[in-house]
């Protein structure tokens, strides 16, 4: 028996197991998919919002700005991708002027520091690109970007490094309160656990249901998005938002922290787990965007994605203890991403409170790094290959990332099972030419160190195999 | 210090490697990301290549190993498994690979030569899913040819470049089943020969005006639809037709692999995506030459050899004799021609003419190009057709660029029958 | 009349020929050839692979060393599955002389060592 049980590995329930794996306590994490972060955490914005959006009073308030602070900390001593580049939101009349001062007010009475209003031209001067029918706009100093998959993979190995199971392909089906546990039934047979955590993120309403009287629904509201080539990375330098309406924070137009440019989301219902994009969802987006960044070169598109939000249609996150040893981190929306860091140490006070005993390990493994061979100086790079020649071998010529730093990955506590799986790990596949170049080189490598045939090598989810069989071997048509 | 370092070993990379030395050098090092020299050719495993230049019908491999064979000839050194990283404004090339290590070296004269790149479902913007099975068909190329597997079993091919068109045939032969071959424009992107050989050979129809507007499927692709479009290429509601199917495959055109020479600081030609170059394909960055997909992209690599030659000798000539002298003629492309290569001419520095690729960008019938300058007819040569699919090619000979100045103005004039 | 493009070499001629096989439209001699041979019996150049073992690589690119009949490709390619050749091989190696007793060999067409 597990003491506690995560039910989810996006970021939420990553927090969580790497919280709870501080403590002298069994953790196990099951995920239904083959990697972790595979629904909203990889799909989403990729911003670490200041904190002014959420309503005054609200949990969603108080996780936002602790954990914009504890995220780009985590981020630092975990080697996660993080820039602190503040954001703008535009205004673009008296109305919109109105809203700004709204939300600086809010962001005041959320604890989040440094705000202030700048005129239309103060705007400009911090961004050259904006429109010059901005008429004012909110900074927020604390704003940043990071690699959100990489937020949530670092927090996860974190937990595996320091006990926690990670069980993957693990779907569960159903939870069974029997006396003082939690009986999890799974697609690969029964687990028993004392405490529970529902952080399912888009299903986070069907796992409740299986413990819990029906209290909410997900309604899951699709984002698209367009990622520009690096061409395009320096079109604006901090994340500029327009200003938010009851669909959502609006579309923004943000540089990566890979270098690229992010532009999206529009907000539309979507299917639960329908992340498809559309062309009058892109359009909209599009076209939006431009009112913001009039010069956005969208030709340089690289790729185009849509995220799928678990909101609820309440104004805030749904925490809370709502069974016997069953605790919901649910309809984590956005701010999401920014919230998980300190959702994951809510989680475990409340926890606590229920009886959890908390007592910490002596030794707690904390602390990362991966090589970026891309960013090593010329005597760094020379000396590492004389090391290991492998990171001598570029394999994504676009990234500039090599085969030694996928081979890296499969010693890392996760390793990858899919050529998205290593691309969220070294970006290998990220630029360009979306892979067209190290595709197959990578489908060798995962080949080799999986040890099956190429073509049970996966794109990305369990079935999705990008080879069908051998040629020579099938004389099936002819 | 290298007279010459040729980056890049496929086609562009070994006729200028041996065009170079042919002419006089004898310290030059190519750099080859891949474990073999020939670059592209050795997954085109399909003939047609070399017509004009051997003339006679080569498989890739083939053509790429007639060249293998006149380097193995010279004292050329080559580096394999080594990809070069950055060439500065100095001509000092970084480069790194397993066995090379990390190493700089210095250049007298570099030769950029890293072909092509394909586009991308993002550069597009096909909506829909994102599952496996939408695939590049030079990925896909290299999966059938030289990994031995198949990306797909019934496959819907979106663009009519040649290598769509090349794949179309091979996929069919590996037993696939080819649905469709669709096309945005009303014409096809590819050589004629390719849409009489690869589809109507096997009965694949080919969908002019149409595109993919959805792709569905979650882990693999399952159904793509294709509709019409209009003039202004958007898509006709009312035409959706639905193609089950486990494969897209996109040949939606190829864009020369610019990463080192945007680096480097040379100037880019917007229309060709590669560097602008001089007559004798040397960039703005002098000493720093490109040649073959690099500098724009062809359809045969015959041109690219030829191409490439110049671009070796004029590397061997600047080592020698230093910059080339002399005004510069500026390339217009005027009446239906999209780009010229090269974008500039100095009349000095040509040799005995000046050779000009250029394509069209629309299908002219019988025509004339016309060369004029300062309202003057220089010269003019006579074609039965015109395509956008197939680049164009004329010589101007030096003696006719005599006493121009300004601007030179590449033109197409239909000839009413 | 038939139209039909030439696919002897990239200039792709749009050529003509009447019931008694006589071609216009063509610029060389050879494009006459192929019309009418198109017309009469087909042929094409096959390029394909064939499994290698003990290579650097796992396929091995071949090519019939002649045209072969249009109708025999189907059967070529089976021909081709049942082959397997082994490393090294080199450029202009017959793997299966007289194939299909067409007159044609299959030829490898790329330089593969032994891994």
């Amino acid at each position: 028996m597990t003491d506690v049980l995560i039910i989810g590995c996006g970021v939420s329930g990553a927090a969580a197991a790497m919280e709870l794996s501080r403590y002298k306590l069994s953790v196990t994490v099951l995920e239904r998919e083959n990697d972790v972060s595979m629904g909203s955490s990889r799909a989403n914005s990729a911003i670490v919002h200041a904190g002014y959006d959420p309503r005054p009073g609200t949990l969603m308030a108080r996780l936002n700005v602790r954990g914009n602070e504890l995220t780009r900390k985590l981020c630092a001593d975990l080697d996660v991708p993080c820039r602190q580049c503040g954001s703008l939101v535009l205004a673009f009349s008296e109305k919109e002027n109105g809203t700004l001062r709204e939300l600086l007010d809010r962001g005041i009475k959320n604890g989040v520091p440094g705000l202030e209003i700048l005129s239309g031209d103060e705007a400009r001067r911090r961004e050259p690109n904006l429109s010059g029918a901005v008429t004012a706009a909110l900074w927020a100093p604390t704003a940043a970007i990071c690699s959100p998959w990489e937020l949530c993979l670092a927090m996860a190995e974190t937990a595996v490094k320091n006990g926690a199971e990670l069980r993957l392909g693990t779907e569960v089906t159903g939870l069974e309160r029997r006396d003082d546990r939690w009986i999890v039934h799974t697609n690969r047979g029964e687990t028993e656990a004392r405490y529970v955590i529902n952080a399912a993120g888009v299903d986070s309403d069907t796992v409740h249901d299986m413990a819990a009287p029906h209290e909410f629904d997900v309604k899951p509201s699709r984002g698209e998005y367009y990622i520009l080539d690096k061409s395009e990375g320096g079109r604006v330098n901090t994340v500029v938002f327009q200003c938010p309406s009851e669909r959502g924070k609006g579309v923004l137009v943000a540089p990566t922290v890979h270098g690229n440019l992010i532009v999206g989301p529009n907000a539309e219902p979507a299917p639960r787990h329908d992340t498809a994009t559309t062309a009058s969802g892109l359009d909209f987006v599009k076209e939006t965007a431009k009112l913001s960044v009039p010069g956005i070169d969208f030709s340089q598109s690289i790729r185009n994605f849509s995220g799928v939000r678990a909101n609820s249609g309440r104004d805030d996150f749904i925490i809370g203890m709502k069974a016997p040893g069953f605790l919901d981190l649910a309809a984590i929306c956005s701010p999401g991403l920014t919230s998980a860091a300190a959702i994951g140490e809510y989680a475990v006070e409340l926890l606590g409170r229920e009886g959890l005993a908390l007592e910490k390990k002596d030794v707690f493994l904390y602390g990362r790094k991966r090589t970026r061979f891309k960013e090593l100086s010329d005597v760094e790079r020379a000396a590492l290959i004389a090391r290991d020649p492998a990171y001598g071998r570029v394999v994504c010529r676009c990234e500039t990332v090599t085969e030694g730093e996928i081979l890296e990955a499969f010693r890392s506590p996760i390793p990858p099972r899919s050529v998205d799986g290593v691309k969220r790990r070294v970006n290998a596949g990220m630029g360009r030419c979306q892979g067209g170049f190290c595709g197959p080189r990578v489908v060798e490598i995962l080949s080799r160190m999986l040890g099956i045939p190429q073509d049970e090598v996966v794109q990305d989810r369990t079935g999705s195999r990008i080879l069908v069989g051998e040629t020579k071997e099938v004389p099936e048509n002819v | 210090m290298y007279d010459l370092i040729v980056v890049g070993g496929g086609p562009a990379g070994l006729a200028a490697a041996c065009s170079a030395w042919d002419s006089g050098l004898r310290s030059i090092l190519i750099v080859e990301r891949d474990r073999q020299l020939g670059g592209i050719l050795n997954q085109c495993i399909h003939n047609g290549f070399g017509l004009t230049y051997f003339k006679e019908e080569l498989t890739g491999p083939e053509y790429a190993h007639r060249f293998v064979e006149l380097l193995g000839k010279t004292g050329v050194e080559v580096r394999t498994d080594t990809m070069v990283l950055d060439v500065t404004a100095d001509r000092r090339v970084h480069m790194t690979g397993p066995k090379t290590g990390y190493r700089v070296e210095e250049a007298r004269s570099v030769i950029l030569a890293m072909g092509c790149r394909e586009r991308t479902r993002g550069a597009i913007g096909t909506p829909g899913t994102r599952p496996a099975g939408v695939l590049t068909a030079g990925a896909a190329q290299r999966y059938v040819n030289v990994e031995g597997y198949l990306p797909g079993k019934r496959v819907v091919i979106l663009g009519s470049g040649d290598i769509g068109l090349i794949m179309a045939r091979r996929m069919t032969l590996e037993g696939a089943r080819v649905l469709a071959c669709v096309e945005v424009m009303p014409y096809s992107g590819g050589l004629t020969r390719n849409i009489v050989q690869c589809l109507e050979d096997y009965g694949i129809p080919l969908y002019l005006s149409h595109t993919v507007t959805d792709i569905r499927g979650r882990d693999r692709v399952e159904e793509v639809t294709v509709c019409r479009v209009d003039e202004r290429r958007r898509p006709v509601p009312g035409t959706e037709m639905v193609f089950a199917c486990d494969t897209l495959l996109l040949s939606v055109g190829l864009i020369p692999e610019n990463e080192l020479t945007t680096r480097a600081g040379i100037e880019i030609d917007p229309r060709t995506k590669g560097a602008a170059v001089f007559e004798n394909m040397e960039t703005s960055l002098p000493g720093v030459f490109v040649c073959g997909n690099v500098a724009h992209v062809h359809d045969l690599v015959d041109f690219v050899t030829q191409e490439s030659q110049r671009a070796g000798a004029a590397a061997a000539k600047f080592v020698r004799e230093g910059e080339a002298a002399g005004e510069s003629l500026a390339l217009r492309s005027g009446n239906a021609v999209s780009y010229t290569v090269p974008q500039r001419i100095r009349p000095q520095n040509v040799d005995k003419s000046a050779n000009v690729f250029f394509r069209v960008n629309r299908i002219c019938g019988n025509s004339q190009i016309a060369v004029t300058a300062g309202g003057r007819r220089l010269a003019a040569f006579k074609r039965d057709r015109l395509a956008p699919g197939e680049m164009e090619h004329i010589s101007i000979p030096k003696k006719l660029l005599e006493g121009v100045t300004g601007e030179i103005t590449i033109s197409i004039e239909e000839v009413r029958e | 009349m038939r139209e039909l493009v030439c696919i002897v070499c990239p200039r792709g001629c749009h050529m003509k020929v009447d019931d008694e096989l006589n071609v216009t439209g063509n610029f060389c001699p050879r494009g006459a050839e192929y019309a009418r041979a198109e017309l009469t019996h087909p042929t094409r150049v096959v390029t394909s692979t064939v499994r290698l073992e003990g290579g650097e690589y796992r396929r091995c690119p071949v090519k019939t060393s002649a045209p072969i009949p249009r109708e025999l490709i189907p059967r070529l390619m089976e021909t081709l599955s049942s082959v397997t050749a082994r490393a090294p091989v080199r450029v202009g190696q017959v793997l299966i002389p007289n194939v299909l007793d067409t007159g044609a060999d299959i030829l490898v067409t790329r330089e593969i060592d032994e891994a």
